[in-house]
């Protein structure tokens, strides 16, 4: 068989390939070649074949049939083959393959070879693919030339040293006698890779770092480095005129870590730290590399303010410096260092702001994010002012996070809320499509909160849309205010702009362009559908054309759209009475934190889905206007009103927990109408569903009480705890009326103490039947986290031949069971 | 830590890569190829330095030659520019005279011979 080809035939010919394909193809063939030459034990090309094979390998091709030959070559004797096998050893084999376990034993003699060269060279492949238990077996013979005085092979030990911590850190130990003398070579190699070694074991092991300290490393660092600087040329050493940077670099890292949180440290290292700072050439980019590796440091130590001040200031000349690396280190390392010297920072903020316009993406990014570190109460103004005009310009990948940051800004920092507003519509109107999904709930929140300025708000949204109604959330913002506020829109009242002319067919007009576009998304048809529905309460003389657009969709195939549809219809025939009421204006959101207004509330399990389920929030209105007689009545000021979950599911964005909201309500501000008529609870609900023990799994009979009794009314209650969740106690009351008279509009309201939970489910009906012939039942869930003693004041109103009842109660008699 | 270190030509051929970090095979390719075409799309008065997912790149151009090292966050980005031109004026000096070409037929052919 004629003899493989050299590998430089084997790469021209490779290049001579004009396809991927070709390539392939004489890749294949080479490897049969190879494959077959490896079958026939082949001393003389075997190294020839595999250094072919690593080239394959190099390029992406398999090459793990070679790994076995590795092995032979590293078992050879001759240098070459040696050379070849453990190349190939490096970047064939790792821990992951069992055949690297059988190179341990040659390491091992090659570690205690005659020539240095193979020593080194087992040194370097133990210290790039050695796994834990050849670092185990072999970390001795590593240790010991550690110590020897060859250079050489001392460097090389020290890399290896570090792989073997990086794989066995409890190893670190045994290396650290030799570290003793490593810092006190001439040879740079050995300095480097020792001070690389060091700091491994620093980062690694805090007790390492106290135990340098402790042996005032800190002195001999700053002893080499001066000597680096001082030093004259040296010609091995030099890059640019500056010697050895790599190696100044390295300790001043190995400073930084040694001077964190300490300040012996730090203090012994103030000066030498000023001295490269001042002395250092900049006029090459060797010398930035080496000021940036100094400033980092001099932020992360406990240095004095002088020093901080100097360092800061290397930045700030490193910005306006024309090379962009250099700019570019300059913002990051400034970003690292808003936090702490805010203040020195400011003074190059018209620079940063400069840079917002660079032509680089990195720099950009690094401005941008910067911008928003430094915008506070003082300069908002004018930075959004820039941070908007970046906005318009910036590519497509930062408009989300510059939306983002501009929100949470504008949230800070807004000295008006008419500025506020203003804010957030340009942001939606010039990246409108890039905000995030919950920009669109805040907005409204914020909106409903500046009651003073709904009109100008409407009018200015209005305006928006009208051109251009592609981006979602800002269609959504805006059909979701003109529903509410439409009165305003086109009653022509605004104090802060000219107010514009408005008809109500021309708003429902875009409402209804919105809703048959094609660029709206599901969620945005939702919303404007409602809006319209709300209109048909605030406007006057197109009722007749919104109940035509609603009841258009209720054929529609998007099911959420016909749902919303068929319900408002129903609202419109059998529940006209009620319409006004449902769909009144919206009182004050507070802001909710965490659990956002896009929360969904808990659904009963009792409800039937074709409930009338009102979807925007005015649904919770009628109760909290209940809620506000309860407190007024009750007065007490520990006392948290519960509304009864009237049947929502979903609502777009309402209060996400009715009880969190309801809780601080503003008592004063919301624009709540006079207490709604009493239709909590219309009276086909569930009619005749029993109410279902809630849990499997009953704690043992809990004694049931009657907490009322007055006037021919008893209410009792049922108690049932559950094992798996023992603060949740579930009562079940049950009304019953010993009179020859029914009540009707039967509403039991409860308010339980600030520390407890409560959770009304809706009652079977609102009629009790006379003579005791039924009873309405009612679920209450009460959580009581802290186990302390149930109290209860309730609160019932109904109707009795013919007048109006209502009566409070306190129910103090609750069993011990029920609570603790 | 430098994660890999690559030597790739504008095609997009790679002329010498080296991981110091585990990765897939057939992800190698992979990652060269993007790794080229952030590089390529870049123009000269841009900085060198990339964020590429979660580690950076440090780039520089020699001829038609691009050498790229990985880098992650711990790593004086400037430093490793400066080593990238180290390392070059190195196999100058050794091969006298580097030419892209030569770069990979030396580097190899002096490990086989």
């Amino acid at each position: 068989m004629p003899a493989p080809i050299r590998l430089r035939e084997l790469i021209r010919t490779i290049r001579t390939a004009r396809t991927q394909a070709e390539e392939r193809e004489m890749i294949q063939k080479e490897c049969a070649a190879i494959r077959s030459s490896f079958r026939e034990e082949d001393n003389t090309y075997r190294c020839r074949n595999v250094a072919k094979l690593l080239y394959m390998h190099m390029l992406g091709y398999p090459a793990h049939f070679g790994q076995l030959e590795c092995l032979k070559l590293i078992a050879s004797q001759k240098f070459t083959d040696k050379r070849i096998g453990y190349l190939g050893a490096m970047l064939l084999l790792d821990e992951r393959q069992d055949v690297h376990l059988l190179m341990t034993n040659c390491i091992k003699n090659d570690l205690n070879h005659s020539t240095q060269y193979v020593q080194g060279l087992a040194l370097c492949t133990l210290g790039c693919m050695g796994s834990s238990e050849m670092c185990r077996d072999l970390a001795g013979e590593v240790e010991k030339l550690l110590k020897t005085s060859n250079s050489y092979l001392r460097k090389k030990a020290a890399l290896c040293a570090v792989h073997v911590i990086r794989k066995v850190p409890e190893l670190m130990e045994m290396f650290l006698p030799a570290t003793k003398n490593l810092l006190n070579e001439k040879n740079h190699g050995v300095l480097h890779t020792s001070v690389v070694l060091l700091t491994e074991m620093c980062e690694r092991s805090p007790d390492m770092l106290a135990h340098f300290r402790k042996v005032s490393l800190v002195p001999q660092l700053v002893r080499i480095l001066k000597n680096l600087i001082m030093s004259g040329y040296s010609p091995e050493h030099d890059v640019s005129g500056i010697s050895d940077p790599f190696l100044q670099v390295r300790i001043l890292r190995l400073l930084r870590i040694l001077g964190r949180n300490d300040d012996d440290s730090s203090e012994a290292m103030n000066d030498i730290l000023a001295q490269v700072a001042t002395n250092t050439e900049t006029s090459k980019n060797v010398g930035n590399a080496i000021l940036y590796e100094t400033v980092l440091t001099i932020m992360d130590i406990k240095s004095e303010s002088g020093l901080r001040v100097l360092a800061i200031n290397i930045l700030g000349r490193f910005l306006l410096n024309n090379d962009k690396n250099i700019r570019y280190v300059a913002l990051t390392s400034l970003l690292k260092t808003v936090q702490t010297d805010h203040n020195a920072v400011q003074r190059h903020r018209s620079t940063i702001v400069d840079c917002l316009k660079d032509l680089d993406v990195s720099i950009k990014r690094r401005a941008m994010e910067l911008s928003f570190a430094l915008v506070n109460g003082n300069n908002v103004r004018g930075m959004m002012k820039e941070l908007l005009y970046f906005l318009d310009s910036c590519e497509p990948e930062f408009k989300a996070d510059c939306a983002s940051g501009i929100f949470l800004a504008a949230e800070k920092y807004a000295p008006s809320k008419r500025w506020h507003i203003d804010t957030i519509m340009r942001v939606l109107t010039t990246a409108g499509s890039y905000v995030r999904d919950d920009a669109v709930p805040n907005l409204i929140q914020l909106i409903t909160n500046s009651v003073e300025m709904h009109a100008y708000t409407v009018q200015r949204l209005y305006k928006a849309i009208l051109g251009d109604y592609s981006q979602q959330p800002l269609v959504q913002v805006a059909s979701w205010c003109i529903g509410e506020y439409g009165d305003l829109l086109v009653s022509g009242q605004c104090e802060e702009e000219e107010p514009i002319q408005v008809t109500e067919d021309e708003v429902l007009d875009i409402l209804e362009s919105v809703l048959i576009s094609n660029m709206s998304a599901s969620v945005t048809r939702g919303y404007a559908l409602t809006a319209i529905m709300k209109l048909s309460t605030r406007f006057t003389c197109t009722v007749n054309r919104i109940k035509k657009v609603v009841s258009i969709y209720g054929s529609s195939i998007d099911v959420e759209l016909q749902q919303r549809a068929v319900e408002y219809n129903a609202l419109f025939k059998k529940y006209d009475h009620m319409r006004p009421a449902l769909l009144e204006r919206m009182p004050v959101m507070e802001k909710v934190t965490t659990n956002g207004p896009t929360e969904i509330v808990q659904t009963n399990g009792e409800t039937e889905p074709a409930v009338l389920e009102t979807k925007p929030p005015p649904s919770g209105l009628p109760p909290a206007g209940q809620a506000n007689d309860l407190l007024d009545l009750l007065g007490g000021s520990d006392i948290t009103p519960v509304i009864p979950t009237a049947p929502t599911s979903k609502p777009a964005f309402a209060g996400g927990e009715l009880l969190d909201l309801l809780g601080d309500l503003n008592l004063t501000g919301s624009p709540v109408s006079a207490p709604a008529p009493q239709i909590a609870q219309p009276p086909f609900l569930l009619d005749g569903l029993p109410s279902q023990p809630l849990f499997n799994d009953i704690a043992a009979g809990i004694p049931s009480i009657t907490a009322y009794n007055k006037n021919g009314l008893k209410i009792d209650f049922t108690f049932e705890r559950s094992n798996t969740n023992p603060s949740v106690t579930v009562i079940t009351i049950q009304a019953s009326n010993s009179t020859e008279q029914d009540m009707t509009d039967f509403v039991f309201q409860a308010a339980v103490p600030k520390t407890f939970q409560l959770q009304l489910l809706s009652p079977s009906s609102s009629v009790i039947p006379a003579f005791n012939s039924g009873t309405i039942t009612q679920v209450i869930k009460v959580l009581n986290p802290q186990k302390q003693q149930l109290r209860m004041r309730i609160k019932l109103t109904y109707n009795h031949k013919g007048s109006a009842m209502q009566d409070l109660a306190e129910v103090n008699n609750f069993p011990p069971q029920s609570w603790q | 830590m430098i994660k890999f270190f690559l030597m790739v030509n504008k095609q997009g051929q790679t002329r010498l890569s080296r991981y110091y970090e585990h990765v897939e095979i057939n992800k190698r390719t992979m990652l060269e190829a993007e790794v080229i075409k952030s590089c390529l799309s870049r123009s000269k008065d841009q900085c060198s330095f990339i964020e590429y997912k979660d580690f950076k790149l440090v780039y520089r151009q020699y001829a038609a030659l691009f050498v790229v090292v990985g880098i992650n966050e711990t790593e004086n980005e400037m430093a490793v520019y400066e080593l990238i031109h180290n390392f070059v004026e190195v196999l100058d000096k050794y091969f006298s005279r580097v030419v892209r070409y030569s770069i990979c037929y030396k580097i190899f052919s002096f490990k086989t011979s």
